[in-house]
């Protein structure tokens, strides 16, 4: 493999993982505060369909991500009330918010678009398209340092910019800032936080308002950024192999940027190179490549290698004692 | 009146409508889904182009899991529709059996052999079709290198890729022909997503043309091409108007004229073996004002030449199916 090759592999790569990590921040968000959340999957469906549609009709695509990040903050506020408030059981109403998003997305998308649930497609401004860094022609051609300066950071969406930007700002949040650690307490002992005089219930909303808007910013991603309509069911388990990297990064930011970038390593290999062939002795084929995810994830969970500690209270629903 | 005669009498009225509808063909779509620009929207077409002309009507169902298959054949075949029309080739072990325990129905059923009596088996000779746009790909193709993104990983679609890397090579000796396919679960038939991002890893690797024949995730595929500028050919369906000066042709394949045909035939339709071809009118490629620009006089005289020689049997198309392997890679 000559270094171009390699480089277009990373640039993938960096495409394919977006999605992941930006799903996987918010995942973070809600489990650390003490809120299992299997509904990732339903709030990026939900978010792409309304981002897709109201940037189809405004012809912006920064309105359609604040509309799709607007739907999936009420998707969370249903899980919120569902599970936080009412204390109902968090992996159902998790379920239950993306079998709502599947349906709806179809229903809604074919009364107004008569398509069988896919948006028109979308062109011009109403899409993301690809933001040349300054200077990113002028040193392509400087060695090394050039190509991946031309082909690797410039060149993408600015939602991929916004994604990785928000890694160190969601570090800083959750260790730097008194908000933080309090998110944190809540999933691990929400009791000490009522105990201080912070309220349990706020502060879990609070954590899953940001869930909301990260998992919309996913969901618009796909269908502003990566593609340009909504199709049904277009998230395709997206959010469901977040939630395995969250649990392979032991809920922690910085580590869920390495999971979710490994993870879109291993989707990039396997698009571009089906079955490798090692050393002309085997060929690994593509479908242990793509279930590799998996696989690891189930390792990790297992405790074979290193361990995954969830935070202690999450899926636990708090009750005050009287 | 108690509640229970007035369910007993809801169920009689049911009863009478479910009567009424005697001999109503029905069509049941796969798991693409009815508007995948694709498979499932010829079959569509073609059902309603019989509806339009007879003024006849006809039920529907769109199957949401693969679960559902043999349930909705059962429930179509018990409420007396005939002929049931299946679109798609996941149908052949549930068809197997609900055919046995409704002998007086007629099914059709599209891309697949079922032998039983009371069943048509339409199945097209799709690596012909395939070959014709090869051909095509191999003469648009300024870099050599061509694509292939199939659906799921299934013996149908290895016949598509087959039949067009025989069409490239038989034009072009030196062609390189990157082949990719989407999965191996039925999600693969719908993730524009993943199309797309394959789409991109051909044309990093130098592919100018990418022949999709994926289903909906196949319209991923020819977005993501009419962005990089490179060509891409649709399948099933005419999709040529989807991106005007993109989308080189489309591998035309008559599902619609299967659908139609076997609904105008009604219950009397003939049962067995049904192929379509070139020669039948089956399969062809897409010429219209959206690519009249880029489809040239010498890819079309390329094209209708392989043509030509397909249906007078001088060119023989291996097809992948008849032993699993593909003498060309």
């Amino acid at each position: 493999m000559d270094f171009l090759q390699f480089l277009l592999t990373l640039d993938s790569t960096i495409r394919l993982s977006v999605v992941l990590l930006l799903a996987c921040l918010a995942g973070l968000f809600s489990e650390r505060a003490g809120v299992v959340d299997i509904g990732l999957e339903g709030k990026m469906l939900i978010s792409a369909f309304v981002a897709a549609a109201v940037a189809y009709e405004s012809g912006s695509a920064w309105l359609g991500v604040l509309a799709g990040s607007a739907a999936s903050v009420v998707f969370a506020m249903i899980h919120g009330v569902a599970s936080i408030i009412y204390r109902g059981d968090q992996i159902i109403s998790g379920v239950a918010l993306n079998f709502l998003a599947s349906g709806l997305t179809v229903v809604i998308g074919h009364a107004i678009y008569k398509k069988g649930g896919q948006t028109p497609t979308l062109t011009g401004d109403a899409r993301f398209t690809e933001v040349k860094l300054p200077f990113a022609d002028a040193v392509a051609d400087v060695p090394v340092i050039g190509p991946i300066y031309s082909e690797l950071i410039s060149g993408h969406t600015p939602l991929v910019y916004v994604a990785f930007a928000i890694v160190p700002l969601v570090w800083w949040v959750l260790y730097r800032t008194r908000f933080g650690l309090r998110l944190r307490a809540v999933g691990e002992n929400p009791a000490s936080v009522d105990t201080a005089g912070v309220s349990v219930v706020a502060m879990r909303f609070r954590a899953l308002i940001i869930t909301g808007i990260l998992c919309g910013m996913a969901g618009a991603y796909l269908s502003t950024a990566q593609s340009a309509f909504f199709g049904k069911e277009m998230t395709a388990g997206r959010g469901y192999i977040a939630l395995a990297a969250l649990i392979f990064a032991n809920w922690r930011p910085v580590q869920a940027m390495g999971a979710t970038l490994l993870f879109g390593l291993l989707e990039a290999i396997s698009n571009l190179y089906p079955n490798i062939d090692v050393f002309g002795l085997f060929s690994i084929p593509v479908q242990f490549t793509q279930a590799l995810p998996y696989i690891l994830t189930v390792v990790i969970l297992a405790g074979f290698i290193g361990r995954a500690v969830p935070p202690r209270s999450v899926g636990v629903p708090y009750v005050k004692e009287r | 009146m108690t509640l229970m005669q007035k369910f007993l009498g809801a169920a009689a009225t049911l009863a009478i409508s479910a009567t009424a509808a005697l001999a109503e063909p029905a069509i049941i779509f796969d798991l693409g889904g009815k508007f995948d620009k694709s498979f499932n929207q010829a079959a569509f077409e073609g059902a309603t182009r019989w509806a339009e002309e007879t003024g006849g009507s006809f039920r529907e169902i769109e199957l949401q899991s693969e679960a559902q298959r043999e349930q909705a054949l059962r429930r179509f075949a018990e409420a007396g529709n005939n002929p049931i029309v299946m679109a798609g080739f996941a149908f052949a072990s549930a068809l197997d059996e609900v055919a046995r325990d409704f002998p007086d129905t007629k099914f059709v059923i599209i891309d697949m052999v079922v032998d039983q009596p009371n069943v048509r088996s339409v199945v097209f000779n799709e690596h012909e079709g395939s070959y014709i746009v090869g051909v095509a790909a191999a003469k648009a193709s300024k870099t050599g290198t061509v694509g292939f993104i199939g659906g799921m990983d299934i013996p149908l679609i290895r016949k598509f890729a087959c039949g067009y890397v025989q069409g490239v090579k038989a034009t072009n000796p030196d062609a390189t022909v990157i082949q990719n396919m989407t999965g191996t679960t039925p999600a693969a038939w719908n993730d524009p997503v993943k199309g797309a991002e394959l789409t991109k890893a051909q044309i990093a690797k130098g592919a100018d043309v990418i022949y999709a024949a994926a289903g909906g995730t196949g319209v991923g595929v020819l977005q993501a091409a009419a962005d990089a500028g490179v060509y891409s050919i649709g399948v099933d369906s005419n999709q040529n108007y989807l991106h005007p000066g993109s989308v080189l042709t489309s591998m035309l394949k008559r599902v619609d004229v299967a659908v139609y045909n076997a609904f105008k035939d009604g219950p009397d339709l003939e049962t067995g073996f049904n192929v379509m071809g070139l020669a039948n009118g089956g399969l062809d490629y897409a010429l219209d004002e959206h690519n009249a620009g880029i489809f040239t006089d010498d890819i079309k005289a390329a094209v209708e030449d392989a043509k030509a020689k397909i249906i007078s049997g001088e060119i023989q198309v291996h097809d992948y199916m008849s032993d699993n392997s593909c003498p060309v890679e």
